[in-house]
């Protein structure tokens, strides 16, 4: 668990603080976006976490532990650090790059060797073919995913990502997110992700913190952030689309009908189960059908999801929280 | 002609073998202490932006003095000989190496730095395992481009009595004997290309595999 408390930094020479008074927590295993437009304060809070940018003011506590004042060579060890631009270290091939923490912290060779094979299965590249590569040979989806590789690696119970995927085209884009969150399923890390963007944000993570001008605007489940957004300016941030971006926190797998077995109503085409409601919507609307037929990953019927059914959510969640 | 210089060089083998040795010694060990000095000054200066703007620009504008005339500068201050002609040569080699050093640093991607300080490495473990490694390449084409001068140089050292191959060019000059001139000449030409050939092969041994251009 992080908690921030009274966070604050004050750039030398500068009139207003860049992080003011902000007060954060992020419960264990769950992964906090922090978002706002440039300059609202969202890296300088991230970069206190791991002391790259050292607090003014205010106390950061990991895990019970405050670690305001400790050595920040120690700290940074214990925490994953993943940046947009990646930084791999291109005089080393990916299995050295990805052992850099389990090296510093003195991890035996065979023990580094399994763990760099480990890493690299799991962010999907193949141990066998990648280990001996260097950076420069890989495209940029693959650097991406060694640079997380390469954050994972020591088993930190914290990962700190600054737009990780912020320079990477909307497909790979878009597959990136997906593996990272299977793989945060796999594997608990709290996990604090700076975004600007606010698909992303809501993809991402169990609880969004919009800030503005180094302050706290608002702080909430993304489903909480978009239907009641706490002021005009998340009102404007999280764009007027708001109801239809809370059909993408929905998978089709759970509103869908399963009772409609006997009489499906004409199922024109078919959807995975793990898409979101809100491509749904949209391929039902592109398709100027009434329904979509859910199928599993072998392609099974599971059941239905209709244009009404979707209507009737939206309608029913317009105030969902008493 | 060159018949002449090689039958000059068949019957005064030890004058010409004492000359290139010379030669070699002076700009061996003039590379090497300015190598010495410069490459630990120019790192250093890589952290200190302010300092390194007035090194730089020093060693910038030391560039542009002529050889001749950094030895001509040390004929009164040291007189003449061996040791000021090394001085001499040190400062001549100094600024290539210098500019170098600091470029290599300062080129070095600052997101690798920031992710390896993120990642809990030490000012030091930075300085030695991602900085020096990467700016390698850089720092030995500096040493490159000091070690072809300083060959080349060398050969002015005959002015202030430093010796050297440069000895029988200033001779050949002196005595209108064109052989004599070019038992100086090529030597001198064949040793600085040999040196760029060689330092060359050093700069690309020290590239780190995964930065080398063409192999993959």
């Amino acid at each position: 668990m992080i908690r921030l408390k009274s966070l604050t930094k004050i750039f030398p020479g500068q009139a207003t603080p860049a992080v003011d008074q902000l007060s954060l927590e992020v419960p264990a295993g769950q992964t906090c976006v922090l978002i706002g437009p440039s300059g609202c304060g969202k890296t300088t809070t991230l970069k206190m976490i791991n002391r790259l940018v050292e607090p003014t003011g205010g106390r950061i506590v990991v895990g019970g532990e405050d670690v305001t004042g400790m050595d920040p060579v120690a700290l940074r060890r214990r925490m994953g650090y993943v940046i947009q631009q990646i930084g791999l270290f291109p005089h080393m091939t990916i299995a050295e790059n990805i052992a850099t923490v389990p090296r510093l912290v003195g991890w035996p060779a065979a023990r580094i060797a399994a763990r760099v094979d480990e890493m690299l299965t799991l962010v999907g590249m193949d141990p066998a073919i990648h280990r001996t590569r260097y950076p420069r040979e890989l495209s940029g989806g693959q650097r991406q995913r060694v640079g997380v590789a390469r954050a994972l690696a020591g088993d930190p119970p914290v990962m700190l990502m600054d737009e990780p995927f912020g320079a990477i085209d909307p497909i790979t884009r878009g597959r990136l997110q997906n593996e990272f969150l299977k793989i945060l399923k796999a594997i608990r890390k709290t996990v604090v992700f700076v975004t600007h963007d606010v698909d992303e944000a809501i993809k991402m993570g169990d609880r969004i913190a919009i800030l503005r001008d180094g302050r706290l605007v608002q702080y909430g489940t993304p489903d909480e952030i978009l239907a009641r957004p706490a002021n005009a300016f998340v009102e404007e941030f999280v764009g007027t689309d708001r109801a239809l971006k809370r059909l993408a926190l929905v998978t089709v797998r759970e509103v869908m009908r399963t009772d409609t077995h006997a009489s499906p109503p004409r199922p024109c085409a078919s959807i995975p189960e793990d898409a979101t409601v809100k491509e749904a919507l949209s391929a039902i609307l592109a398709l100027n059908g009434e329904s979509l037929a859910v199928v599993d990953q072998e392609g099974r019927l599971l059941g239905h999801v209709t244009l009404r059914q979707i209507q009737e959510l939206v309608a029913g969640r317009s105030d969902p929280i008493p | 002609m060159i018949q002449a210089a090689w039958a000059y060089l068949l019957s005064h083998p030890k004058l010409f073998r004492d000359a290139l040795v010379t030669h070699l010694t002076l700009s061996g060990s003039g590379l090497a202490i300015a190598a010495i000095l410069a490459v630990p000054l120019g790192i250093l200066l890589s952290q200190s932006p302010r300092a390194a703007l007035l090194a730089i620009n020093a060693a910038n504008i030391g560039r542009t003095v002529p050889s001749l005339a950094v030895l001509a500068i040390m004929l009164p201050v040291l007189g003449t000989g061996f040791l000021p002609s090394l001085v001499a040569l040190t400062l001549l080699a100094i600024p290539p190496i210098l500019i170098n050093a600091y470029v290599g640093i300062r080129q070095v991607d600052p997101d690798a730095v920031e992710s390896a300080v993120g990642m809990g490495m030490t000012r030091l473990q930075v300085m030695a395992k991602i900085e020096l490694p990467v700016a390698l390449p850089v720092i030995s084409a500096g040493v490159r481009t000091a070690a072809v001068q300083v060959v080349a140089g060398a050969t002015l050292a005959a002015f202030i009595g430093g010796g050297g191959l440069g000895d029988f060019i200033t001779s050949g000059i002196a005595l209108m004997q064109l052989p004599l001139l070019l038992l100086g000449a090529v030597p001198i030409a064949l040793l600085a290309i040999g040196t760029e050939l060689l330092f060359h092969r050093l700069e690309r041994a020290l590239t780190p595999r995964g930065m080398r251009s063409g192999s993959s």
